[in-house]
């Protein structure tokens, strides 16, 4: 992918308003925008308005067609949370809730889902205000670098809204797209069955 | 990606004037196959076509009795609907095998049919493949092929079609609805996907600008004896290596009807009435089963890496036909039963 350049870091510069934000990032963080050059285009970057209501917040955006939801997220919307695993459908890292269905945000595009309810990690809870699920990670020790984190925490949202997972063999299967490159299955699976145990007593 | 511009259309009508008045435009529905693949700059489409507005994310009864599946209704809808857990729970059995709970949220049934082989090469551009690029070549034949066909394959491509719905909707009869250019059509399930041959580049046998609207399921859901046995290299999230869908109607232990097909074996899935005719009439035991695995492995050739899987079928299918000839087991069993 062209426009797959390296992801500006968290805390990096302020965001630029919704509304300012065109095509190009080219001022955020390290990130490049893909020059026309690049793709051999002489005609600008045709955009087009993308609207999104993000963790309950409504946002306007103007888009390149090929960007995908997740970098709408990271580097228009800045929301760093969601991360960037294998951006091929493989890992779960990216999982976001669309309408309350969990997804795989690299594999679906910005205009795509123009018009619905996004909801990432930053919308499930804050730091004084942890979601069930988050302070249950906490509790049960279940990551160790964190990158699978939010993306495990969104999945397991949405397993527990599909209701479909009880014992600890349906919670392993469903949660199956979210793989942990640091091996922490064993406190992931404690920490999403303490929560959905604790929804269905 | 390469660039394009994509457009969102609101009808199956429109859908299919879009296509026409684009050069080099593709559908995209769920986005899990195409985006990966144009990523790998495999697929380089210059325009999109959104489906997502489509009116056909229905699951809805048909007069006769069976049920009609939209093009555009998303995997987990379709295998979680009450009716098909109730009348069809082969298909949702085979459907949860495959994916993540995510990415089953995103698939539809339409882009289920139309997935890409997951062949190695294929993905690859700095290989030859005839599937890729027609006439350069197969890199499958002589290179790695553990995950490749023992049946129906040809000198030019030795793809498998890695769909696991596919697989049960092939037992099940189902009927591909499409719209295109031309009016609609019905295709039998079996008629739509093709063996590799001399055009491996080509999938299936939708003609261009033909937009897939529905599946329609036939009343018989064989709702009772039933089993999806997916073999794979790991307990979930991998593609079948080789899968069976059975499907058998009994009187007391005697085969009324049977209905075999199988996964991960092919270019397409794989059945044949005549190994389904042995078994009828036939007492439910492993002599009969082994019989009809036998006939349909007759053909088989593996390419070296991929011997094993002439073996792993057979046993596949006995023990698939066994697990649909015990007890009725209800609706909805878990995927890894
Ligand atoms: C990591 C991973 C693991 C997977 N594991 C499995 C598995 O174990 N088993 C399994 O079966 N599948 C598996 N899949 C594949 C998945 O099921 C398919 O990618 C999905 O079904 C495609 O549907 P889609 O709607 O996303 O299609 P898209 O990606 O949107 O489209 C795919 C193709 O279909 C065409 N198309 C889409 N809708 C229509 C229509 N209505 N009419 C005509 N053409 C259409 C598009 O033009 C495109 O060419 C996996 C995928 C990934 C990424
Ligand atoms: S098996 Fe088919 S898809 Fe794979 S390299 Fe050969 S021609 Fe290409
Ligand atoms: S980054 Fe989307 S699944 Fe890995
Ligand atoms: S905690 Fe490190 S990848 Fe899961």
């Amino acid at each position: 992918m062209n426009d797959d350049q390296d992801s500006p870091s968290t805390g990096q510069s302020t965001l630029p308003a919704a509304s300012e934000i065109t095509a190009a990032p080219a001022a955020f963080g390290k990130y490049r925008a893909p020059t026309r050059a690049a793709f051999g285009l002489t005609s600008p970057v045709e955009t087009s308005s993308v609207h999104l209501t993000i963790n309950g917040q409504p946002r306007e955006f103007h888009l390149a067609p090929w960007t995908t939801l997740l970098d709408a997220l990271r580097l228009y919307a800045g929301l760093m949370g969601t991360k960037k695993g294998c951006d091929h459908g493989q890992c779960g890292a990216c999982t976001v809730l669309v309408n309350g269905t969990r997804i795989n945000s690299c594999l679906t595009l910005a205009v795509m889902q123009q018009g619905q309810q996004i909801t990432t990690i930053e919308g499930l809870g804050t730091a004084t205000s942890l979601s069930a699920l988050q302070q249950a990670f906490i509790d049960h020790d279940a990551f160790q670098c964190g990158y699978c984190t939010p993306g495990q925490i969104c999945s397991a949202q949405g397993l527990l809204y599909e209701g479909k997972a009880h014992t600890e063999d349906e919670i392993r299967e469903q949660m199956s797209g979210n793989l942990c490159r640091c091996g922490a299955y064993v406190n992931i699976l404690a920490a999403v069955k303490e929560v959905v145990d604790a929804q269905t007593a | 990606m390469h660039p394009f511009s994509y457009s969102s259309v609101n009808d199956a009508a429109a859908a299919v004037r879009e296509q026409a008045t684009h050069s080099h435009s593709t559908f995209i529905a769920g986005g899990t196959n195409l985006l990966d693949l144009m990523k790998e700059n495999v697929a380089r489409p210059a325009h999109l076509i959104g489906l997502n507005q489509l009116p056909l994310a229905f699951v809805e009864d048909t007069p006769e009795g069976g049920l009609r599946l939209g093009a555009l209704a998303t995997n987990a809808n379709t295998a979680y609907h009450p009716e098909v857990e109730k009348r069809y729970p082969l298909l949702s059995q085979a459907i949860l095998s495959g994916a993540t709970a995510q990415l089953r949220n995103m698939a539809t049934n339409g882009g289920n049919l139309m997935q890409r082989t997951r062949c190695y090469y294929f993905y690859d551009l700095t290989t030859p493949c005839n599937k890729r690029e027609p006439g350069s070549g197969c890199s499958a034949l002589g290179g790695f092929n553990r995950i490749h066909a023992i049946l129906g394959a040809s000198e030019q491509c030795i793809a498998t079609h890695p769909s696991d719905m596919c697989v049960a909707l092939t037992a099940l009869d189902a009927l591909v609805c499409v719209q295109g250019p031309q009016g609609e059509r019905v295709l039998p399930f079996a008629d739509f996907h093709r063996l590799p041959g001399s055009t491996p580049h080509q999938d299936n046998n939708l003609k261009p600008g033909e937009l897939i609207t529905a599946l329609e399921l036939p009343k018989q859901g064989f709702a009772q004896h039933y089993h999806y046995l997916k073999i794979r290299d790991r307990a979930s999230y991998a593609f079948a290596l080789v899968s069976i869908a059975a499907v058998l109607e009994l009187d007391g232990d005697t085969i009324t009807e049977a209905r075999v097909a199988l996964g991960g074996v092919a270019h397409k899935p794989w059945r044949e009435r005549a190994a389904e005719e042995l078994l009828i009439g036939q007492p439910t035991t492993e002599a009969t089963f082994t019989k009809a695995a036998s006939y349909l492995l007759r053909g088989a050739r593996g390419y070296g890496h991929n011997d094993f899987k002439i073996e792993l079928a057979k046993r596949g299918i006995v023990r698939a036909l066994q697990q649909a000839a015990a007890e009725p087991r209800g609706p909805r069993a878990l995927p890894w039963a």
